[in-house]
């Protein structure tokens, strides 16, 4: 079964609740043929669990890596992502998209 | 994001209530806003028309970068007849996360054997709407599939006076003219009427049950992700 956004943002608490550490990412603006939709959700744990996805496979490693400074630091990051970015980031979209994402610390 | 916004956001999500998350990406300062409070909202307009369009978005206000997360209740399937498309229809509708009941009063047809695991309601469906199956919103969708007008009409009736973003009836075009001029004696306007799909589905050929099952989630799908502007 896929995961819903609901499910994402509900294990997002739960996780929380259970003392871990959260960060949730999510998918603020897309260009070209992005393969997850403006609003979808990554939510990651300290220990670098996660549920969801906001490229469908393709970045999740570089978002996790980012997500576990943001729980670490606290302060919310802005990442991009996108075969213009090769040389600058890890990770790039197959596709040819691009997209930004934003991750942000839950607590 | 504080715990309790995001509990807050969960609990309007489990209540079917809308609410919009507005996060300024430059600091990740946040603020959640109910549906109900949009209008009084310093940034009324842009709400209003991200709550409109049921997708999260980026937009710039007062020279600021915000996201906003729109946030509108899972989309609910209501499905008039435990019938042979019924069946093929509900495992796929649960595929794509549309959380499906069916309601039927013919307790042959509406069987747990025939539909394992299902939400099923053996029940008229203007008396098992409201009761033992919440109340009709914008967010469903009603396909009324029994071929038969003592059990669809009222709930095509109730699914058009609900909103429903989706209505749609089983039936050739001969049998949705006498459908309509059905509902129009029961006191619906044309505006209203002209809102259900008929004949329903997509018109992919479909020729088999699952076929028949596959156009009709295919239109949903349509008409959520594609609305008709208003």
């Amino acid at each position: 079964m896929l995961s819903s956004d609901s499910d994402i943002l509900a294990a997002a608490e739960a996780w929380r609740r259970a003392g871990r550490g959260v960060a949730l990412a999510t998918v603020i603006e897309t260009w070209g043929s992005a393969p997850r939709p403006v609003g979808s959700h990554l939510v990651i744990d300290d220990m670098g669990r996660f549920l969801g996805s906001v490229s469908g496979g393709c970045v999740e490693g570089a978002v996790i890596a980012d997500a576990l400074d943001v729980i670490e630091a606290g302060t919310p990051r802005l990442l991009e992502f996108g075969v213009a970015d090769e040389t600058a980031w890890r990770a790039g979209l197959s596709c040819g998209g691009r997209i930004r994402v934003f991750v942000e610390r839950v607590g | 994001m504080r715990p309790e916004t995001l509990a807050a956001l969960n609990a309007a999500r489990a209540d079917r209530r809308a609410a919009i998350l507005v996060t300024d990406i430059a600091d990740g300062e946040q603020r959640l806003v109910a549906a109900e409070a949009v209008e009084a909202d310093p940034l009324a307009p842009l709400l209003a028309r991200a709550l409109a369009s049921g997708r999260s978005a980026l937009v710039e206000a007062e020279g600021r970068q915000l996201f906003l997360t729109v946030q509108v209740p899972p989309v609910r399937l209501v499905v008039i007849g435990a019938v042979h498309i019924a069946q093929a229809l509900a495992p796929m509708a649960a595929a794509l996360d549309l959380a499906a009941t069916v309601i039927d009063p013919r307790t042959a047809f509406a069987s747990p054997e025939r539909f394992p695991g299902l939400d099923l309601v053996a029940d008229w469906p203007d008396r098992a709407l409201g009761a033992r199956v919440p109340a009709l919103d914008r967010y469903c969708a009603l396909a009324a599939i029994t071929h038969d007008p003592k059990i669809d009409d009222p709930a095509l009736a109730a699914a058009l006076g609900a909103g429903c973003f989706y209505v749609g009836a089983l039936g050739s075009r001969k049998t949705h003219a006498a459908r309509l001029a059905r509902l129009a004696a029961a006191g619906l306007t044309e505006a209203q009427t002209a809102r259900i799909r008929a004949p329903i589905g997509l018109d992919i050929g479909a020729a088999t049950p699952a076929e028949i099952a596959l156009a009709i989630l295919a239109e949903i799908v349509q008409a959520l992700r594609r609305p008709e502007p208003a």
